[in-house]
This record gives structure tokens, C-alpha cells and sequence, in this order.
């Protein structure tokens, strides 16, 4: 174990370094460009023994990514932004293969309007794709989860894809102290990869991905979802096995002062330190305020969140995409069915779009709002609690009749 | 591990639902015959994807993918470096996709893996149309053709994919027909043999999509070659070869005339479709010699 300065990209390409791919295939984007060059600089002077497909796209890094796997060997990418969106059609072909890639994925806005800054509606867009998601909050724990990751994912029950989410630039551009396990640690840990179940070998033939009938389709599914059912008590297995070796605790969900909290926020990646520091000054001042964290969003760690937060009177979920159209937004949405029957009065707050700063200030309001209801005020079911008060005038064009 | 419900002649199983008249199966045979047992195909969804199997059935004795209609180059790319990596040199990975996914929504993967010369085979049966889905036109349909996207005639012409092919400076790129299967057998081997990225392009008229009675399709291949329609090329090693000038270049009536899809089309548009094929014909004979 060595102390090392990364930002969260030369994390995630330390984790993929000790995992050791024999293939890799990324395509770069804003804020991910770092990963997919300091893989071709980790090739390139030996560090890791892998082919480097300089691929077009990230449809084919995808693919090619698929197909390489699919051989025997463990193999690398990594995307952000519309790079996902683009990927979409083939990560729903890595969960149906059962491929288990693991890949980080830097969180950033999805178009229109263009913007290169942090939001989650990239991966929330794929989290019914049948990937497994994991959202760090840490530059250390984007190593931490990904080395988890390759354990979670290759598990034999599982055989599940992961996204290891992080912020665009709040953790991909920040430097951080990161406690690194040697090769050997990291090694004796994530072990060499070991196909399972659906290969391409010509010695023993198998044709993958053919057109299933209507009377297998269902059934095909249900093994993914038991892989997900199955995923939860893994991870939680190889998070006490890490925790163990490397002395750093790892869960689905973290509780921050929830234990007599009767306001809680729940929050879901970089901001969540800062609303921990807010929580503090709270109860400093005597209000009873709490916080929990999802770590892993897939599967949905519905019975950690309900024994986490059943006793908390007033709930503000942070949403960090602006989950159109829907009646709330997709955390707040899951949070609230993961609380059916509790008493729990829950509020959804979004906000945070396209690298918008969620600051103390911004949790001092919330929690505002969220006391405020405790003592009996109105609350409106959604908040977009960092709205501008002109937004109906930006780009408003005068009509020429 | 591989059981078998009908003991096979070669690697395809008998009884393939191809339409009548069709000769995709043939080309499937004859290339995996070629190819032989040590070999992994990729087949995108389409007429090709009749040979990855339904449910717990396959159609192949060999191991293989069907990947999505965009990414077979891409999913082969991988394979051929997943192999690559476990010092596997010998495997054959082999792409059969249609026009469709391959000149359409393929072509962007395929340029990718033509511009890295992945270690790949990727053979292109052209029927001319989006033939699997209801016969929509493709870049490949030819001008005046008529298809269901394009009921009046395809206005424009067709995009010439071994051009393409050759602008990637690939090692090996060839055409080749149905109406001549020893010497699209003769290009498989040699492709085989080779390392790096190689393309072949076989014509594979489709009774269903073109209108003619199925037992015509090879008469109605011929006629293409004969009319220079579709040309038998050959590029390798940076030079460019056709195997024999067409004996009536140009005179492409009596072929249009075989098939429906051409019903209405003008005397004016079937002028200008001979045009097309004698200037792509004189085209390439000047490459030829630019080459030599």
C-alpha cells in the first residue's frame, strides 16, 4: 500500500492498470479524454501488456470491447456524456451476453444545450440497461469500487457489467491522495480473469446472441434479474473482503447521523461530502439533520435505504438530473418506493445541472425547506432548488406578427 | 458444446429458410467450407442472421456472434485482438453482412477497422436493398431500381464500397459474384492466407427483393458481369487487377430487363445507368495501369 496523488481519471486508470485488460478500446470525450490517453501511454511504455484498439467511436469501443471479452480476456474502457448515449444500443448487449466489462464512466450533461460539465443524466439514462452502478463520492473510491467492481461483476452468479459513475471534473479533474495497493495486493485481490458461461472459442462452439423466441425472452431476462438479486449479497461480500485487506469500509449505502435525524438528505456522488459538512454545522445549532449516501444505485439497495431512513420524519432527495417529464426524479422516485409504508414524508430536490455548484449554501436551503416542512409548512413535491428566476426569459425570441 | 439434431454436410445445417431462388447459404457454405472449422463468425441481424440460429438452435458448426446491424467490423476487431493477446494467430475471424450493414450503418466501424487493418475477414453479400426487412433501398441499390423507400426509381447512383476499400490501403480487397463460385472460393483462400484486413464483396442477386423467378439468379449474376453492372476485381498488395473486360460493357437492357424492380424505369434512366457502368468500367481500367 503506497500514498499516490491522483484526479479521479488517473485513478480509474490505476484500477484498470492493476486489473491487468489484454485489450483495450476507448474512444476520448470531455471530461473521460485522460483515461483513454493514459491507457495508450500505459501500452505504449509497457505497464500494461494489452492491445490498444484506437477505435471511431464508442459504439465500436463497445463492441470491440464485447468481442475481445468474449475471447477470455479481462478488457478496459470508458466513457462520459453522449459517449454512453452512444453506446446504449451495445450495453444493452454486454448485460444480455452477460459480458462482465468494467467501466468508469465520467459523469457529464447529456445535449441539448451542449455543456461539458457534471450532471447524472448520462448514466441515469442507463441505469434500467442492466449494467450494475456504483457512484464514488471520493477520488480513492473510484479506485476502491472499480477494483470491487471486477470482483462484483466476474462473480459467477453475477456476470453483470459494471458502471463505476463518478462527477466530470468535481472528481475526474481533482487531485486527490489515494491509498494504492502494489500490483501484488491489487492483484492477489481482482485475480485473473476467468471466462464463464458464453465464450468464442472454435475448439468448443457456441453462437452467441442469435434471435431468441417470445417463449424464452422472458426467462433470458429473469436471469439477469437474479444476476442483479444475486449482485447485492456479492458486493457486499467483496466490500468486507476489501475492507479487510485494505482498511477501507465500502457499502451500498452510507448513513451519516441518521441514528436520531429528523431531517435527512439523500445524496448520490460529489456533493455528498459537502452535505456532511453542512449536516455537522446543523447539528451544531441543535437541528437533528442526517444524511445518507448511495454508493451502489444497481441493484437498488432498496432494504439498506427503508432500515436507513424509516424513522426519519422529513426526506430530501437530491437529484442531480432533471429527469424529464417524470413525476419526480429517478433517486427521489426510488427512494420514495424504497420507503413505501414508513411515515417518511420525502421531497425531491433537483438541481445541480451541467456542472451547477451544489454548495453548502445549497444544502443550508434545503435543509431549510426540508425543517420548515417538519414543523408543518407546505412543500412542494419537486424543488428545483437552484433555478434561475429569469429562466422563462433566456432565449425568449420576440415574434415577428 | 456442440450436439447435433442433423448431421451437416460442411458447416451450415441443412434445410437454412433462405427464400427460394436465394444464394446467401451458397455463399455461406462455400466461404466456411474455405475457411474451415477454425474460424469465428460474425453476422449482423438481416438474411445473414439466419445462419446465427434461433434460441438453443444454430445454423453454423463454427463459433460465432450476431452483433448488432452497425458493429460487426467492430465486434470482429475485438475478437481478432481478445485472440491477439492470448497469442492466437491462426483463428479466422470472419464478418458476413449484407449491404445494408456494411456500406449503410456499418460503414463507420468498418472504416475503422479497414483504417487499423485489423486482423479480420469481412465478406459483403450484396443483394442491392434492405432485403430482410421488405426490400428498402440501400446505398448499394443501383440507379432507376425500384425499392419500397424508393417506389420510383433510385435517383441516384450506387456508392462503390471497393473504392472505399481501396482508399483505406487495406492489403487485400476483391469482388466477386455467385455466378462464379470456384473463383469467389479462389478469393477466400487467398484472403485466408493473408494477414490484416481484408474485404471481400460478392453480388448476391435476390429473387424476392428484384423480381425475377428464383431459378434465375445465377442467369441474372451473369448478365451482370457480362453488362459490367457489377465487375470482378481484385486489389492486393497496392495493385489493382480485373479479371476480364465485359463482353457487352454497357449494354445493360437485356439485364434490367430480367428483373421487375427496373419495370419503370426510363429509357433516359437506363441510358444513364449504362453510362454510369462504362465510365466506372474505364475508371478502373485507368487504375489499373496507374497501379501497374
Amino acid at each position: 500500500m503506497a500514498v499516490k496523488m491522483f484526479d479521479g481519471n488517473g485513478a480509474a486508470v490505476e484500477a484498470i492498470r492493476l486489473a491487468r485488460p489484454g485489450v483495450i478500446a476507448a474512444y476520448p470525450i470531455t471530461p473521460q479524454s485522460s483515461i483513454a490517453e493514459h491507457l495508450a501511454d500505459c501500452v505504449a511504455e509497457g505497464k500494461i501488456d494489452a492491445e490498444y484498439v484506437r477505435v471511431e467511436s464508442e459504439h465500436s469501443a463497445m463492441s470491440v470491447s464485447i468481442g475481445a471479452c468474449l475471447t477470455g480476456v479481462r478488457v478496459a474502457t470508458a466513457t462520459a456524456s453522449v459517449g454512453l448515449a452512444l453506446m446504449h444500443e451495445v450495453c444493452g448487449v454486454t448485460a444480455g451476453c452477460r459480458v462482465p466489462i468494467v467501466m468508469p464512466v465520467v459523469n457529464r450533461s447529456l445535449v441539448a444545450p451542449w455543456s461539458l460539465w457534471c450532471d447524472h443524466s448520462d448514466t441515469m439514462a442507463e441505469r434500467d440497461t442492466g449494467w450494475l452502478q456504483f457512484y464514488a463520492s471520493t477520488v480513492q473510491e473510484i479506485l476502491d469500487l472499480q477494483l470491487c467492481a471486477y470482483r462484483i461483476s466476474e462473480h459467477e452468479d453475477v456476470l453483470t457489467p459494471s458502471m463505476v459513475c463518478f462527477d466530470g471534473f468535481y472528481l475526474s479533474h481533482s487531485m486527490q491522495r489515494v491509498d494504492t495497493p502494489s500490483d501484488e495486493e491489487a492483484w492477489d485481490f481482482v485475480g485473473p480473469y476467468v471466462r464463464k458461461n458464453m465464450y468464442l472459442d472454435p475448439k468448443d462452439v457456441m453462437f452467441i446472441n442469435d434471435l431468441c423466441p417470445t417463449v424464452e425472452h422472458t426467462e433470458m431476462k429473469y436471469q439477469q434479474k437474479v444476476g442483479f438479486d444475486k449482485a447485492a449479497g456479492v458486493a457486499k461480500d467483496v466490500f468486507a473482503e476489501y475492507e479487510k485487506r485494505f482498511g477501507r469500509k465500502l457499502s451500498a449505502v452510507e448513513s451519516y447521523r441518521l441514528e436520531d435525524a429528523e431531517v435527512a438528505v439523500v445524496t448520490i456522488g460529489s456533493m455528498s461530502g459537502t452535505g456532511k459538512y453542512v449536516v455537522n454545522q446543523l447539528r451544531e445549532k441543535g437541528i437533528k439533520a442526517g444524511l445518507l449516501r448511495i454508493c451502489m444505485f444497481r441493484p437498488f439497495p432498496a432494504e439498506e435505504i427503508r432500515e436507513a431512513l424509516q424513522n426519519v420524519k422529513v426526506i430530501g432527495v437530491m437529484d442531480r438530473s432533471s429527469g424529464l417529464g417524470a413525476f419526480q426524479g429517478p433517486v427521489c422516485s426510488e427512494v420514495k418506493a424504497a420507503l413505501l409504508g414508513t411515515s417518511c414524508q420525502v421531497y425531491d430536490f433537483i438541481g445541480g445541472i451541467a456542472g451547477r455548484d451544489i454548495s453548502d449554501g445549497s444544502f443550508r436551503k434545503i435543509f431549510g425547506m426540508l425543517t420548515d416542512a417538519a414543523a408543518g409548512k407546505e412543500l412542494a413535491g419537486t424543488t428545483w432548488f437552484d433555478v434561475r428566476e429569469d429562466a422563462m426569459n433566456l432565449r425568449e425570441v420576440e415574434m415577428p406578427c | 458444446m456442440l450436439t447435433y439434431k442433423v448431421e451437416p454436410k460442411g458447416a451450415v445445417s441443412p434445410g437454412i429458410s433462405t427464400c427460394q431462388g436465394c444464394m446467401i447459404d451458397v455463399i455461406f457454405r462455400n466461404a466456411l467450407d474455405v475457411l474451415g472449422e477454425d474460424t469465428v463468425l460474425v453476422v449482423p441481424p438481416g438474411c445473414a442472421a439466419q445462419f446465427s440460429g434461433c434460441g438453443p438452435e444454430a445454423s453454423v458448426t463454427v463459433a460465432g456472434i450476431q452483433g448488432n446491424l452497425e458493429n460487426s467490423a467492430a465486434i470482429a476487431s475485438g475478437i481478432a485482438n481478445g485472440y491477439k493477446h492470448q497469442g492466437n494467430d491462426h483463428t479466422t475471424i470472419c464478418v458476413i453482412a449484407g449491404d445494408g450493414g456494411t456500406v449503410d450503418i456499418g460503414l463507420q466501424s468498418l472504416s475503422g477497422a479497414m483504417e487499423r487493418n485489423e486482423n479480420i475477414l469481412y465478406i459483403c453479400y450484396d443483394n442491392e436493398a434492405y432485403m430482410n426487412t421488405g426490400v428498402q433501398g440501400s446505398s448499394s441499390t443501383p440507379l432507376a431500381a425500384s425499392t419500397t423507400t424508393t417506389p420510383a426509381g433510385k435517383p441516384v447512383n450506387s456508392k462503390d464500397l471497393f473504392r472505399i476499400c481501396m482508399a483505406h490501403n487495406i492489403p487485400y480487397a476483391a469482388t466477386a459474384s455467385i455466378a462464379n463460385i470456384p473463383d469467389f472460393r479462389r478469393k477466400v483462400q487467398k484472403a485466408k492466407d493473408i494477414r490484416g484486413c481484408r474485404v471481400i464483396h460478392i453480388m448476391s442477386p435476390c429473387p424476392t427483393g428484384w423480381g425475377y423467378k428464383s431459378a434465375k439468379t445465377v442467369e441474372v449474376a451473369r448478365e451482370a458481369i457480362n453488362s459490367g453492372a457489377w465487375l470482378l476485381l481484385e486489389y492486393e498488395n497496392g495493385r489493382l487487377t480485373i479479371s476480364k473486360k465485359p463482353t457487352a460493357l454497357g449494354q445493360v437492357e437485356s439485364y434490367v430487363r430480367m428483373q421487375k424492380r427496373f419495370k419503370g424505369a426510363s429509357d433516359e434512366a437506363i441510358a444513364a445507368l449504362s453510362a454510369h457502368v462504362c465510365e466506372r468500367y474505364t475508371y478502373m481500367e485507368k487504375l489499373t495501369q496507374i497501379m501497374a
